[in-house]
């Protein structure tokens, strides 16, 4: 259920929140983490508001 | 013994295979392609996939990937397999595959199915698999830059341009779709446009009442589009609203062009993000419903294995089997696109290398099942229903009764009392010249759906609920490829002019995008006008140019085997690549110089020049100035094809140049990441 969760999401160009804390917890100790919904917004703008993650025709 | 399955599943492969292959004449259930192609792809991907990364890439599980080593918990992401390749998936399937295989079923199911199943095992998966193998050991660079880094600057300019036009011709051959799928349908234009103001206030609820919660965002979304396809067929009916929503294909092709600049410069979380989830999810949902509701329904084919078009001649698009088959079906069998995707997200999300043939390979199989679905879902209608929607209105004339004598005369009886009525049944005002595949689909998928839910009064609903699907994911195409298109413009402008790069202001944006809306546009306005129908001049042409970037992106990964030193593996790209550059150099060509006005473009324009100079109109056109117009996208399209085959060529010297130059060293000379290995937990 998790996982289809986190499948769907992903596929909507969001990654899990979880892994983005564990992430800086363990490398970035020292910084202040982008809170939930800073970081749903950076994934929206990274997604949509670049070149990258283009979709097929 | 291990082996012992995989050959029963062999067996069971090559059998169905037979009896599609034998059988002529008898009705033959639409489930022996199903067990064919899937028999046939599990197969491959336990032998073949497994080969490719053990012998040819030597995937190594034990070297880090770029998700290990630049893990950041925002772009590079160790992903579980399962998860990534819902992305990935979601991520290259779209209109490409559902519509390709529709409009090659005019030649009959079986040239459809056998190049689909054999295509993307040998050709299509490969690529997709040899590219994210490529960018994963670079960092998750772009196609661009890794044509750059292996075969040089020169080569990775022409590359990016060749992608920059693949990219407007595809938005103007989906764009068309939707134009032909919506026209004089105030039903299905009504859905369509009401998931404007729904996506609307999703962004608003996403951005300032509920951030971040998709899921429940999506649900009132989907819940809303239920809503708008019941309400839509009061619409229809309303003598008021009804003509209000109905809209000529030119009034439709501004409007589209309209939207597409409004759509790139709006922010995105307001508009394109919530529709992104809606067309995701949905999109989804519908091929796994579709995936069951062949399979209950186990439908019999109507269409014939083979029918007289292959030798050319055929209404939906014209040339013959070889080479116009194979650039027909291009997503599904094999797709340049996915290059692009390929080296995209997913290189940096993939967690562990042992994870790519899953991802890479697996992803693709995947679309491929999707293509067998839409080529099953065409070839269940009755044939005659399929020509007298896939035929222009210049060979049907306009109403049932003409329709119905012009695909009987083909050798497809139908009566003008079936037209009708499947007209009414799918709620349409006609089903007459429904051009574009997506209605054709439709139509199909109402006769799939129903037949497991609802039955005959669902149909109309069926019918509009597969429009809004297509209409849905080729609109956020459209928005999404026209940013995309931005920037490549400006990164391509930027190389000679710095100050056109992104993020330095506002004004090179909007240029970038008012050419890159103009471009598609001027396409999708030509197809639009085109009395043929303009998915037959046009989508001729998005085949070719698709298929050309497969076969770079097919060289790139010979060049890169040879300078791996892994050249004796090389057939496993030169072999596609080779397949590949045969049928779009000899499709490209056909098109430029065939000497058959319904082919070639240049004996087109020179048909109609002559008539000029003699002063007379030839039909379809109906004054001078429509001939004029005629001779001009004539030459446009040509020199179109003429850019696309000195790509083409341009890098076939640099792969061949390259290529030598790695044989004649004695190391391997790629520019791989330097090796780390994954660190012990």
């Amino acid at each position: 259920m998790r996982m289809l969760r986190n499948m769907l999401r992903l596929m909507v160009g969001q990654p899990p929140y979880e892994a983005y804390l564990a992430h800086m917890a363990r490398h970035h100790p020292e910084a202040v983490p982008m809170s939930r919904i800073e970081f749903f917004r950076n994934r929206e703008q990274a997604r949509y508001g670049g070149a990258g993650g283009g979709k097929c025709c | 013994m291990k082996h012992i399955p995989w050959v029963i599943l062999a067996v069971v492969g090559a059998i169905c295979l037979a009896v599609l292959a034998v059988s002529r004449g008898e009705p033959i259930n639409a489930l022996w392609i199903v067990v064919a192609a899937v028999s046939c792809f599990l197969v491959a991907y336990r032998y073949y996939a497994l080969y490719i990364a053990r012998h040819v890439m030597r995937l190594d599980p034990r070297r880090a990937t770029p998700a290990i080593y630049r893990a950041d918990g925002l772009d590079y992401v160790a992903t579980d397999k399962r998860v990534l390749f819902g992305h990935h998936f979601a991520a290259i399937a779209g209109a490409g595959p559902l519509v390709g295989p529709v409009l090659a079923a005019q030649m009959g199911y079986l040239p459809g199915t056998l190049w689909i199943i054999f295509g993307v095992v040998l050709a299509g998966a490969v690529q997709d698999f040899m590219v994210l193998f490529i960018s994963m050991r670079r960092d998750g660079k772009s196609l661009g830059e890794l044509v750059r880094m292996e075969m040089g600057a020169v080569a990775g300019t022409i590359a990016l341009i060749g992608a920059f036009l693949i990219m407007v011709i595809i938005l103007a051959v989906l764009a068309l779709i939707v134009v032909r799928a919506l026209a004089e349908s105030p039903w299905g234009m009504f859905t369509v446009a009401a998931t404007i103001p729904l996506a609307l206030a999703m962004g608003v609820y996403t951005r300032w009442i509920r951030p971040g919660r998709i899921g429940e965002v999506s649900v009132l979304g989907f819940v809303g589009l239920i809503a708008a396809i019941m309400f839509g067929q009061n619409v229809a009916a309303s003598a008021f609203w009804g003509p209000l929503f109905t809209f000529t294909p030119q009034t439709l092709c501004w409007i589209l062009i309209g939207y597409g600049a409004l759509a790139s410069l709006l922010p995105v979380w307001l508009l394109l993000a919530p529709r992104d989830y809606l067309s995701t999810f949905l999109k989804i949902g519908a091929i796994t419903a579709l995936a069951v509701g062949i399979v209950v329904m186990a439908p019999p084919l109507r269409m014939p294995a083979l029918t007289q078009f292959v030798g050319g001649g055929g209404p939906a698009w014209s040339g013959a089997l070889f080479p116009f088959l194979f650039i027909t079906i291009a997503c599904g069998a094999v797709s340049g696109f996915h290059a692009l995707i390929a080296s995209g997200t997913t290189p940096k999300l993939i967690g562990s290398e042992a994870d790519a043939p899953f991802i890479g390979y697996g992803a693709m199989l995947m679309e491929a099942f999707v293509a067998i679905m839409a080529l099953v879902g065409a070839s269940i209608l009755d044939p005659g229903i399929y020509f007298a929607m896939n035929s222009p209105a210049a060979i049907l004339g306009t109403d049932p009764a003409s329709a119905a004598h012009a695909v009987t005369a083909m050798g497809f009886p139908v009566s003008a009392d079936l037209l009708v009525q499947t007209a009414r049944d799918v709620g349409e005002h006609t089903i007459v010249s429904r051009t574009g595949g997506a209605p054709t689909l439709a139509v199909a998928m109402a006769e799939i759906f129903s037949h497991v839910a609802g039955g005959t009064a669902m149909k109309a609903f069926w019918y509009h609920f597969a429009i809004l699907f297509e209409a849905l994911f080729i609109l956020t195409a459209v928005d999404a490829g026209t940013r995309a298109g931005r920037f490549m413009l400006q990164d391509l402008i930027g190389l000679v002019v710095p100050s056109f790069r992104a993020g330095t202001s506002w004004a090179p944006g909007v240029v970038a995008t008012a050419i890159c809306v103009a471009s598609w546009g001027f396409f999708l306005y030509q197809g639009v006008t085109d009395p043929l129908g303009g998915v037959n001049t046009l989508w001729p042409v998005f085949g070719i140019s698709n298929q050309m970037l497969a076969a770079v992106a097919l060289m790139l990964a010979t060049t890169v085997l040879f300078r791996m030193k892994q050249q004796r593996y090389a057939w496993v790209t030169v072999i596609p690549t080779a397949w590949l550059l045969i049928c779009t150099l000899s499709a490209g060509a056909l098109k430029l110089i065939s000497g058959d006005p319904a082919v070639g473009f240049l004996a087109h324009a020179a048909k109609y020049g002559a008539a000029m100079e003699a002063g007379t109109v030839l039909a379809p056109a109906k004054s001078m100035q429509e001939m004029q117009a005629i001779v001009f996208n004539d030459r446009i399209d040509a020199g179109l094809c003429a850019i696309f085959l000195a790509v083409v060529i341009s890098l076939m010297f640099f792969t061949v140049r390259t290529c030598l130059a790695a044989l004649r060293d004695d190391r391997p000379t790629v520019n791989e990441s330097p090796l780390q290995l994954v660190p012990a937990e």
